[in-house]
This record gives C-alpha cells, sequence and structure tokens, in this order.
C-alpha cells in the first residue's frame, strides 16, 4: 500500500503516503470496531486507501506537484490512473520500484536497511531500532536522512531492462541478504522470524518479476529457503540456541527444503556462479543430511574453498575451518583455524574461540578448550549465545 | 508548438453498464498517460451533462444545454501538436470513438492585433 501510495504521490511526498496509510488504519479501526473486518479485510483496505489518495490529490492538486510522470491534474486521468496503481501487478511493481529507490549507491547500508523496514515493511521507530541494534533516535535520524535523499531523486527508480537494473540489482539483493542474516544470526535477538520472513517476502517479489528473477535472485531465494527450514529447530523451547548437532532434524520444515532445491535448480542456469549459489547450495548440503555424522563435510569443504576465492572473508574462512574439522578430523581443523585467527575481522567474534574449544575438545586437549571457552562466553553478543557458551563448558567436564 | 482543443461528442456513456463504464473511464485514463508522456498533453476535462445556458444581450440564465446525446458536449482537451494533422492523428486514439463519440479537433487561434 505504501509502495503504491507513493508511486502516485512521488518519492518527495514520503510523509503524505505515511499520513495516508495512518489514516486508512485509523478508519478501519473504527469502521471494523463493531461490526467486526469485512470478510476481505485487504480489499477493503486498498479501496480506502485509494480513495483517500483521490481525495488528497484533488484537495492538493493546484498546490503540490505529485508523481512526476504522472497526469493527475485532469478528472479524465486522476481516478482510472489511481485505481490503476492498486492493481495487484501494478502494487507489486511499484514494491520493486520502492526497494530499488531505497538501495541507492548514496545511501548507506544502515539506511538502506532502516527504510526498507520502515518502508516495506511497516516497522515503527522501535522496532526497526531493536531489529538493528541501534538506538532509536538514531533509526530516526536514518530515517529522516534518507528520506531527504530520496525526496532529491524525485521519482522512483524504473526496474527496465535487466543490462540496466544489474548493479542495482545486486545492492537490493545484498540489502535482502543483510536482513535476513540480521534476522538468522543477528546480535540482537538470537533469532528474530519476523526479519527473515521479511526478507523473504520481498526477495520472493523479486523472484516473480521476470527482469528481477535471474540466477542470482532464485540462489538467494534459495539459500533462505534453506535457512529458513532451520529456524524452527534452532532453538530449543525455552529460546536457548542449539548446536547443528543437537537439533531435532524432525523439526525442520521439509517443504521449505523442497522449495529451496526447486529453486537452486532453476538459479542453476546462466553461466555465472554467485556468493548466493555456493552459500545456498552448502546450506542444501546440511537440509539434505539426516545428521551431522553423515553429512557431506568433504563437499562441503570444496564448496566454501570456491566462495572464499569468488569473496575471500575472515567469516567464510571461519567456517570453512569448521567443516575441515568434521572432514579430516579436528587437528586438520584446528591448522585452518590458526590460519585465520590473525585476522583483525575476527578479533570480537565469540565464534572463532567456541570453534577453536569444540575442535581443541574432540582433539583431546580440554585445558586449552576451557581457556578458549571462556575466551567466547566473554565475546558474546546476548544472553542467548552466553548461555550456550556456559552449556558447552559445562559438558565437557561430565 | 500549437495547441489544439479537441471537443469530445456523444461518447454514449448513460447506455453503458457499469462495467463497461469502468474500463471505458481506464481506456481514457491510459489515453491521458500516454499523452502527457508524449508530451501532447496540456490540460482537459470531463463535463457533467447538464448546466446553464446564458445567452443574449439580456443575459438570460437557463437550464441546459437540452442538445440531442450525440450533439452533447462530453469533455474537451487541450493539446499540443506540431500541426493540424498530427492532432487528428493523435485524436484517432480517443476512447469515445470506439462507443460511437466524435472528436473534433480545432487548432487555436493565434490574435494579431
Amino acid at each position: 500500500m505504501m509502495a503504491a501510495l507513493t508511486r502516485i504521490l512521488g518519492l518527495h511526498n514520503l510523509a503524505l503516503a505515511e499520513d495516508v496509510v495512518q489514516d486508512v488504519l485509523c478508519r478501519a479501526l473504527r469502521a471494523w470496531r463493531y461490526a467486526g473486518p469485512p470478510r476481505d479485510a485487504s480489499a477493503w483496505l486498498v479501496t480506502a486507501a485509494r480513495n483517500r489518495a483521490i481525495d488528497l490529490i484533488r484537495r492538493e492538486r493546484t498546490r503540490r506537484q505529485f508523481a512526476p510522470d504522472l497526469e493527475l491534474r485532469s478528472e479524465y486521468a486522476l481516478a482510472p490512473t489511481v485505481s490503476a496503481m492498486f492493481e495487484q501487478g501494478e502494487i507489486e511493481d511499484d514494491l520493486l520500484r520502492m526497494m530499488f529507490s531505497v538501495c541507492a549507491p548514496n545511501l548507506s547500508e544502515p539506511a538502506q536497511l532502516a527504510l526498507v523496514l520502515k518502508l516495506l515493511c511497516g516497522f515503527g521507530t522501535s522496532e526497526i531500532a531493536a531489529a538493528l541494534l541501534s538506538s532509536e533516535a538514531a533509526v530516526e535520524k536514518l530515517v529522516a536522512r534518507g528520506k531527504e535523499t530520496l525526496a532529491r531523486a524525485g521519482a522512483l527508480y524504473e526496474v527496465a531492462g535487466r543490462s540496466q537494473i544489474e548493479k542495482r540489482l545486486e545492492a537490493v539483493q545484498h540489502a535482502l541478504y543483510l536482513l535476513f542474516s540480521e534476522g538468522y544470526h543477528g546480535s540482537g535477538e538470537p533469532v528474530q522470524e519476523e526479519l527473515c520472513a521479511e526478507a523473504m517476502r520481498l526477495c520472493g517479489s523479486l523472484a516473480r518479476h521476470p527482469v528481477c528473477s535471474t540466477p542470482r535472485t532464485l540462489a538467494l531465494l534459495a539459500l533462505m529457503c534453506f535457512h529458513a527450514a532451520r529456524l524452527s529447530g534452532r532453538a530449543a523451547e525455552d529460546g536457548s540456541l542449539l548446536l547443528l548437532e543437537q537439533q531435532d532434524r524432525s523439526r525442520w520444515d521439509r517443504a521449505l527444503i523442497q522449495r529451496g532445491f526447486d529453486l537452486l535448480d532453476r538459479s542453476a542456469s546462466g553461466d555465472q556462479i554467485s556468493e548466493y549459489h555456493l552459500e545456498a547450495a552448502i546450506a542444501s548440503k546440511h537440509c539434505a543430511a539426516p545428521s551431522v555424522a553423515q553429512t557431506d563435510w568433504a563437499g562441503i569443504v570444496e564448496l566454501y574453498d570456491l566462495l572464499i576465492r569468488l569473496r575471500p572473508s575472515p567469516v567464510v574462512a571461519l567456517n570453512r575451518a569448521i567443516a575441515v574439522g568434521e572432514a579430516r578430523g579436528a587437528e586438520a581443523g584446528l591448522e585452518a583455524l590458526d590460519a585465520v585467527a590473525k585476522d583483525p575481522k575476527l578479533r570480537a567474534s565469540p565464534f572463532l574461540p567456541a570453534a577453536r574449544a569444540r575442535l581443541l575438545l574432540r582433539a583431546g586437549r580440554s585445558e586449552e578448550a576451557a581457556r578458549s571457552f571462556a575466551q567466547a562466553a566473554n565475546r558474546a553478543r546476548n544472553p542467548a549465545e552466553a548461555a550456550l557458551f556456559a552449556s558447552l563448558r559445562g559438558e565437557k567436564r561430565n | 508548438m500549437p495547441n489544439f482543443l479537441y471537443i469530445f461528442r456523444g461518447a454514449g456513456m448513460n447506455k453503458q453498464s457499469p462495467q463497461e463504464m469502468q474500463q471505458q473511464m481506464q481506456k481514457w485514463g491510459a489515453w491521458i498517460q500516454q499523452l502527457q508522456k508524449d508530451g501532447h498533453f496540456k490540460a482537459g476535462e470531463p463535463l457533467e451533462t447538464g448546466g446553464k445556458v446564458v445567452q443574449g444581450k439580456r443575459k438570460a440564465v437557463t437550464d441546459g444545454p437540452y442538445a440531442e446525446a450525440k450533439d452533447l458536449v462530453g469533455g474537451f482537451l487541450l493539446i499540443e501538436a506540431r500541426n493540424l494533422d498530427e492532432a487528428a492523428e493523435l485524436s484517432r486514439g480517443c476512447p469515445g470513438l470506439d462507443v460511437d463519440g466524435s472528436v473534433e479537433v480545432r487548432p487555436i487561434a493565434i490574435l494579431n492585433m
């Protein structure tokens, strides 16, 4: 709804579009209070938003400029054009235009994420602050400045041919990837399923669009499916985090895993292999395995090797080292881990000492392991992580 | 570029079902957006059927206009085109023509004094 309204009113009138949404929701609450919501509540909301938009433009059209590329002054065009913008297909297209507009190169990554949550997911300031582990004041500033930047752009980004949008599409994919990751293993709450769901919804829109459903997009959605399928198994009933080998694999979502494999198949067209392809392939190996022991670790190490060549990163190297430990034994894993341990980017990571401790434990070096576990617990970013590392230490003593 | 007035007559809106009318309105909307995109549209509005007519030196006001349905002006558009031929060509996109309406294309007069 927000996307359609912004398309009609223009990017420079974001605040006006937000007012309309607010107004429509208030009206809905009032109208539904006694009779209850109508059978098709979303159709009711769309009709109400459309009518509010038409009223608003009639009232303001001599004073304000709306979408610069639309003719809305004439009655011949006003109602038909606004109605057309609220058609299902158009709404989806507007959602994409909005996504592309927000992922502009002159906006920082945190600003892009905050705007995606604000304008495309309908999050409030406090929810965004919680999701991005930031203060409300900082988010407010980020959003306000971001809106100014958007307003200067004037019109929404036009999602035209594949070659024109290629660079911007990568930025959109990256933002959705970050959004999903923030939900999946963010630094705030251990698992924020809502963020993952929103990232998947938006990525689904990309995947349905003829121009945006590139192999990269399909691979990214596949990756999200594989991870999301395991979400329900990641935390125990009391909310504490579970390790891969502790997870009850029967709780994994089989339908989502199947969807992931279908998408991964479809993403295999074209001659490009992206980091999303590789990460999805790695996740698929976990999903396909009946247990940790029966996982194709050698295959996973190979995929990590490719991934490091494509996108060198200490985090990937850390994950690779863990896989090496499973595929070739604890000592080999420790060796691989030592090779990445000096990277300054991992200095604060709790996962490096945690991984080290687990490998040391398997190698029978329990005293060194205890020291590493203590280090991991010190670096934990949230209570659930701290509890996990503490429980691992306890396990060792038994 | 010279300006032209389109005068629409007898687009027969009242003989249509609500669905047909809605479709007809969508066509008008799309046509106007196209004219706007191509830089031809300047202004224009549909008209209600009733109104008042003021006439004569005595400036008498009567209800009206009571023209035959096919002669009734249903709306107007002010457009920009290179010449009369182009203006006439552009007017062929008018959705009213599909329901037995007509478009009168008139150049805006330049008054030299």
